[in-house]
């Protein structure tokens, strides 16, 4: 079994939700990542997003853009970002971690290596934003012939069909999109996502993780009760961006956030039972 | 390949239904994007043979773009050059002073047709800005422009029209701050108003169907240039040259021309500094296949896929990737992609403005450098169709500074 299906499995057994924290690899410098993503774990993270940093982020908002050109300063390359996952795994062997980017600087390095080189590191899954799965037709076996799982986004305007067949090609879990826009918006709205989320669950083999607009512990304990995963990016990187030449501080603020998340997610879910 | 395999070929069929041409083009967006995509494939297929949506379109060509637009024989310049006889398609003349408008008047119409009330553009010299504004304005339609910061400062009087045609014009700062970086916002503002807002992009770029649909709307340069070469000359030209930034007015010359395949096709990047340098915005020739913007293309890009920045003194060359149909062209050989420097536009530019009294854009001054070199090497019973895709009352600013003259 995968690492993020093991994860989700020991979540379900415990009656819990999975938090999900993403930042952007190299932000705001390299040696910050891995320590980072330890204290995030410590915090009571399940499973981590690490953005790839790309010159070109169209569907992220100003606050990962920036995020990207502050690693990008760095010149922090797809093959850096695998250093850090496989320095990460040297201390964790356990928490699943999710590449999530843009497809071109995959392109680059080649398909093959890639594949081999993320599940070398120690890399579960990979959300690729712009690849839909009708231009995978080559990419993803060759993901899933190295153990990645290829983790898809479906979004408010996704149609039935396409729902059904994203669902379909799904492994390790399937994102939605909770608004339309872009990371880091604020519309968040939970009456349409809890609609949505009905007909995806309609059709998804795997669990299914809400994210865009959570950026407090009162959102995702709302949105944890009605997902299996609470995603959680540009509220985590604001910190950083506040005090960059502060690691002490944006780690400590980010600890605190992902806290209270876990926290209130927690004890919605001790509600029910 | 050679002309006989070009014959196997059937030019109208690209691209596939999924919008690639060979291993370009393509679709590669955001989950939220394709829904609103599909929504344009199938409304733009449905109007494209639809009659009535032809003739609204062939009306507003003649009537408001001012249609067709002549094609010239530069007899003066071409006596100098002492080689071929070139000829000018004069997308200069056209309402708004460049091709760009063919395109916006298309995409409006088909915007208004679809219910779309609110118009979003990206722009990078501003021609497709004002083109896009101008169209919001006579069908009264809310228009947004994106525009980099920097390009904002290069491009002041087309940003200044931009406001007076009531479009909102709003600087992007992130990235590189010029048209890549709008494109990008762009994205992202119809990422966000999806429901309600027309993506008019200016290039044959983008995810499927722009790259086709933009095409489409341009073609009219080449099927007007092709009847009028062959009313005023009894033949077809022995080659077309245009200058190649996301390449719309090279694709609109080019395609009706493609089953000719005596005809030669040269594409002119921007060389600027000189390919050697790296800083130019030649991708065609000094860069390699990637995705970016929705689509797999050449793209200008660094060892690790970072796309990076451009160089040229013409703002709308100064883009990162090109058209996918024109990657492929390349890739089979049925067109010749070159680069010409910044010091030959400007040479061209200088050139055609005191021999034949016309201002050319300096996007176009590509285009006419190409000319200038190939002309003297060819007979004079030879013929050069260069594509005169804008006029340069705009760019008079840009040469001034250049040449340390204060206006």
């Amino acid at each position: 079994m995968s690492r993020i299906a093991a994860r989700f499995e020991a979540l379900r057994a415990q009656g819990r939700k999975a938090l999900v924290p993403y930042i952007t690899a190299g932000d705001p410098a390299p040696e910050h990542t891995v320590p980072l993503m330890h204290a995030m774990v410590e915090a009571g993270a399940d499973i981590i997003e690490l953005g790839v940093p790309f010159s070109d982020p169209m569907a992220d908002g100003p606050v990962i853009q920036e995020a990207c050109e502050r690693a990008l300063e760095h010149h922090v390359s797809l093959s850096e970002v695998l250093d850090m996952v496989h320095a990460f795994r040297r201390h964790d062997a356990d928490t699943p971690v999710v590449l999530m980017g843009y497809l071109n600087p995959i392109e680059v390095m080649g398909y093959e290596r890639f594949a081999r080189e993320a599940a070398d590191a120690g890399v579960d899954g990979v959300l690729t934003v712009d690849l839909p799965p009708e231009e995978g037709g080559e990419v993803l076996p060759l993901f899933i012939g190295h153990g990645l799982d290829p983790i898809f986004l479906l979004a408010p305007t996704s149609t039935g069909d396409r729902v059904k067949q994203i669902c379909e090609s799904a492994r390790g879990f399937v994102y939605y999109v909770s608004l339309k826009g872009v990371t880091g918006s604020s519309a968040l709205d939970l009456a349409s996502v809890e609609r949505k989320l009905a007909e995806i669950r309609r059709h998804a083999r795997t669990p299914v993780g809400v994210g865009f607009g959570i950026s407090d512990a009162e959102r995702a304990a709302a949105v944890a009760r009605l997902a299996d995963a609470v995603v959680v990016g540009s509220a985590l990187i604001r910190r950083i961006a506040a005090h960059v030449t502060e690691p002490e501080v944006f780690t400590r603020e980010i600890v605190e956030l992902l806290q209270s998340m876990r926290q209130a997610m927690d004890a919605e879910q001790g509600k029910d039972s | 390949m050679s002309e006989q395999d070009f014959r196997d070929i059937d030019w109208q069929s690209m691209p596939d239904e999924r919008g690639h041409f060979g291993p370009y083009g393509g679709r590669f967006v955001s989950e939220t994007l394709m829904a609103a995509l599909d929504e344009l494939r199938d409304a733009y297929d449905r109007l494209k043979d639809d009659a009535a949506f032809q003739a609204e379109f062939d009306h507003d060509l003649a009537h408001y773009v001012g249609r067709p637009s002549p094609v010239y024989h530069a007899e003066r310049w071409s006596r100098e050059l002492g080689g071929a006889q070139i000829f000018l398609k004069r997308e200069d003349l056209n309402h708004t002073g460049a091709h760009k408008v063919n395109n916006t008047v298309g995409q409006a119409l088909l915007a208004r047709r679809m219910g779309k009330r609110r118009i979003i553009a990206e722009t990078g010299a501003g021609q497709h800005g004002v083109a896009t504004a101008t169209i919001a304005a006579r069908l009264g339609l809310e228009c947004v422009v994106y525009m980099g910061a920097e390009d904002i400062e290069r491009q002041a009087p087309n940003v200044y029209r931009m406001k007076l045609l009531g479009a909102e014009v709003v600087p992007v700062t992130s990235g590189s701050r010029t048209l890549k970086d709008a494109l990008n916002e762009a994205m992202r503002d119809w990422v966000t108003n999806v429901d309600d807002t027309f993506y008019i992009i200016g290039t044959v770029a983008g995810p499927h169907p722009y790259p086709a649909m933009v095409r489409d709307f341009q073609s009219v340069i080449g099927r007007e240039a092709r009847a009028q070469m062959l009313e005023m000359t009894g033949r077809l030209p022995d080659a077309l040259i245009a200058c190649v930034g996301g390449g719309s007015n090279a694709i609109g010359l080019f395609h009706p021309f493609l089953p000719d395949t005596g005809v030669k096709l040269y594409g002119v990047e921007a060389a600027g500094y000189g390919l050697e340098t790296g800083r130019h915005a030649a991708p065609l020739c000094a860069g390699r296949p990637g995705v970016l913007h929705g689509n797999r293309t050449y793209l200008m890009e660094s060892a690790d896929g970072q796309i990076i920045e451009t160089h040229s003194v013409s703002a709308g060359l100064d883009y990162p990737g090109v058209g996918p149909e024109h990657a492929w062209l390349k890739d089979i050989g049925r067109a010749e992609y070159v680069a010409v420097t910044d010091e030959e536009a400007m040479a061209a530019f200088h050139a055609l403005t005191r021999i034949e009294g016309i201002i050319p854009a300096l996007e176009s001054s590509h285009a006419l450098a190409w000319a200038m070199k190939l002309a003297p090497e060819l007979p004079s019973d030879a013929q050069l169709l260069v594509n005169l895709s804008g006029r340069g009352d705009k760019d008079i600013n840009t040469v001034a500074r250049l040449e340390g003259i204060q206006l």
